[in-house]
């Protein structure tokens, strides 16, 4: 048992978490966002999927990981403009809508890079890292924590300039109430489709960065359906942290955490098979669930498309 | 377009015939299925494939070759009643987006079974008692969304894909610790002999799952349509609170509701391994469940509707598995044409719900 709490196992281990926390954080920020203004982004896997293709395809071309992330962003924010012109500007049902969108973007990137690659699969060369003075010379947890590509500390950072930006600037209070009550906005004198679109657009970005830093960072390579549910599991962490960007890194650190001890583990010769680690984290949502149970307190307007003056 | 035509003549809404409101609905339908072919087919020639010959191909094997149509009738038996499932479950206003877990633990549940069953029974009845402990298997799996929903309130949707995703985990889990065929290398369960599996009909390869499907979605419409539990179910999904008001048990119907989904879900998953897969593999997860949702919401959820448009699904994946080993165009083409199609229904729709609310106006 010594072996297995050794240092570099620990240390492998939570470089691991943060990894495939980010991707899932970047997730969840963005469909908070929407689900705040009141869009039920069931879409934010083809956004992801669409983000880490163009992110991938944009560092590999570029040779630079930051054009990488500004093409996986922009991805995203293209699968968002559907959505906005869809849902947001016609009303039509966004949990059709979401679906399409993600059944489509995973077939069409599938699609796209299979004419492009064939069967290669192109690696991007290792990320570059910040490292933080002082804090990374911590024993364990300083080089797991703080020696990550700068877009970390930055999705970090993110979690707090949004936790700001809902309780003390006007335009929090826009999203909430375009999710609470769009008509009380619209009263206000406020747009609720162009609030509405702003959300929507934000997490089309926060979503494809998401997916650039999956492949370009965390797998250094894109394959087909690589994502493989991590939006979805955005949307569970957005519905559990109820409005706190907080509670969403969270989460997230938690399923990073289980998602990184499968391969810990397997580094360190210990052979459970995978699925039994990743039942984990939603035995214990599920658990958490069970036990405390209550109205969850989801945006009145959630899913309800806004048209001025219906009744 | 009679609504066009009545507008424009008599300047109010046009007396509904029967026969033009169908017309309307097939032209509305079959529209948008067209252009969302042809926009498929300009995405396949800037990849630079012919896409005349693509749906030749697909047609020809998906529909009018003797094994392709065979093949593609078979397909139709699970996703059938996937279709009723999501149905019962979207008409009362629950969204079980878990049909994929409940769908692969049965598929488990009946492919650990049914040939340890039949090792001391008559293989029907194998089968059969494979087919109702699977499907209670699908139906304990959804308690928990359901109880949370219907007494905490808890939303579905979140609750549902949870656990599809630990519904899959816990598949493979089985699949590679608990039910491992020994006499084989590759992580699967024990093989249910051809022999053993459900009848084929008459002289075809065509699994007799078709007609239980055909059955199970019938059912499912006339149910919802004509029966008075049917109506209870709609008042529910239409207005929770209108159903509380008359007096309904609404907790109750909600639990029932994810049963009969979840049951339906799990049917779907035991009759293909029972009808044609036999075993279930490690890390086998075909995710039906995800491109039969489309399919009922451009059927909107009417069940007749559903089978013409499972049909169609079946056709295109089917032609398109046929089309990937000859032509090269990946399977994964299907998902786009089958996420084209609804987008563009979808706007449709909102055009003419648009054409009349400006008739009425």
């Amino acid at each position: 048992m010594s072996d297995l709490f050794s240092d570099v196992f620990l240390g492998a281990l939570f470089f691991g978490a943060v990894t495939a926390a980010i991707p899932l954080l970047l997730a969840g920020l963005g469909e908070q966002m929407s689900e705040k203004a009141g869009v039920l982004n069931i879409g934010i896997e083809g956004m992801m999927i669409a983000g880490a293709y163009a992110g991938f395809l944009g560092a590999y071309y570029s040779e630079s990981l930051w054009l990488g992330f500004a093409t996986g962003a922009f991805g995203g924010i293209v699968v968002a403009s559907i959505m906005v012109l869809l849902c947001v500007r016609f009303g039509l049902n966004q949990i059709v809508i979401g679906i399409g969108l993600t059944l489509g973007f995973e077939g069409l990137t599938a699609l796209l890079h299979h004419f492009q690659f064939s069967r290669t699969y192109p690696r991007l060369p290792a990320a570059d890292v910040t490292v933080v003075p002082y804090l990374s010379d911590i024993p364990i947890l300083g080089p797991a924590l703080f020696k990550h590509h700068l877009v970390v500390y930055l999705a970090v950072l993110l979690v707090f300039v949004l936790a700001f930006v809902y309780r003390r600037m006007q335009l929090g209070l826009n999203l909430q109430a375009a999710g609470d009550k769009p008509a009380a906005l619209d009263v206000a004198g406020v747009d609720v489709v162009r609030t509405r679109a702003f959300a929507v657009f934000t997490t089309g970005a926060l979503a494809g960065l998401g997916g650039a830093y999956l492949a370009n960072i965390g797998a250094g390579i894109f394959v087909p359906f690589i994502t493989n549910g991590a939006g979805f599991l955005g949307i569970v962490l957005a519905m559990l942290a109820r409005g706190r960007p907080f509670w969403v890194l969270c989460g997230a650190l938690l399923f990073g955490v289980c998602l990184s001890l499968t391969t810990a583990l397997q580094v360190a010769g210990i052979n459970i098979p995978t699925d039994v680690i990743q039942m984990i984290p939603f035995l214990a949502v599920m658990a958490m669930l069970i036990m405390f149970g209550r109205k969850s307190s989801l945006p009145a307007a959630l899913g309800i498309p806004y048209e001025r003056g219906a009744r | 377009m009679s609504s066009e035509t009545g507008s424009a003549t008599h300047g109010q809404m046009p007396l509904k015939k029967p026969g033009s409101a169908i017309a309307h609905r097939l032209v509305l339908t079959i529209g948008p299925i067209l252009i969302a072919l042809i926009l498929g087919g300009l995405i396949l020639l800037a990849l630079g494939v012919d896409p005349i010959k693509y749906y030749g191909y697909v047609i020809q094997r998906g529909l009018l070759s003797p094994t392709g149509i065979q093949q593609t009738l078979t397909r139709m038996a699970p996703l059938l009643f996937l279709a009723a499932g999501l149905i019962v479950a979207f008409r009362a206003g629950v969204w079980n987006l878990g049909a994929d877990g409940q769908f692969l633990l049965a598929a488990v549940i009946a492919a650990a079974s049914a040939p340890y069953l039949a090792d001391f029974m008559p293989s029907w009845l194998a089968v059969i008692i494979a087919f109702v402990l699977s499907t209670a298997v699908a139906v304990i799996w959804s308690l928990v969304p359901a109880l949370l929903r219907a007494y905490q309130g808890v939303n579905e949707i979140i609750t549902t894909l949870m656990m599809t995703f630990l519904g899959v985990s816990l598949a493979n889990v089985l699949v590679k610790l608990v039910f491992l065929d020994p006499s084989t290398t590759v992580p699967q369960t024990r093989t249910l002999p051809v022999a053993d599996r459900l009848p084929r009909l008459f002289d075809t390869t065509i699994s007799s799952g078709l007609i239980f499907g055909l059955i199970a979605i019938v059912a499912v419409h006339l149910m919802m349509t004509r029966t008075a539990f049917g109506l209870k179910l709609r008042i529910v999904g239409a207005n929770t609170r209108a159903a509380i008001h008359s007096g309904l048990s609404v907790p109750h119907l909600t639990v029932a509701v994810f049963a009969l989904s979840a049951g339906l879900c799990g049917m779907a998953g035991a009759i293909d391994i029972l009808g044609v897969q036999g075993n279930v593999r490690a890390d086998w997860n075909p995710a039906y469940g995800l491109t039969v949702i489309p399919m009922v919401f451009l059927a909107r959820f009417n069940g007749f509707a559903s089978i013409a448009f499972v049909l169609l699904l079946s056709v295109l994946s089917i032609g398109g598995e046929s089309a990937a080993r000859r032509l090269g165009v990946p399977t994964v083409f299907t998902l786009l044409l089958v996420a084209i199609v609804l987008i563009v229904l979808a706007i449709a729709e909102y055009i003419d719900h648009r054409h009349n609310q400006a008739a009425k106006a």
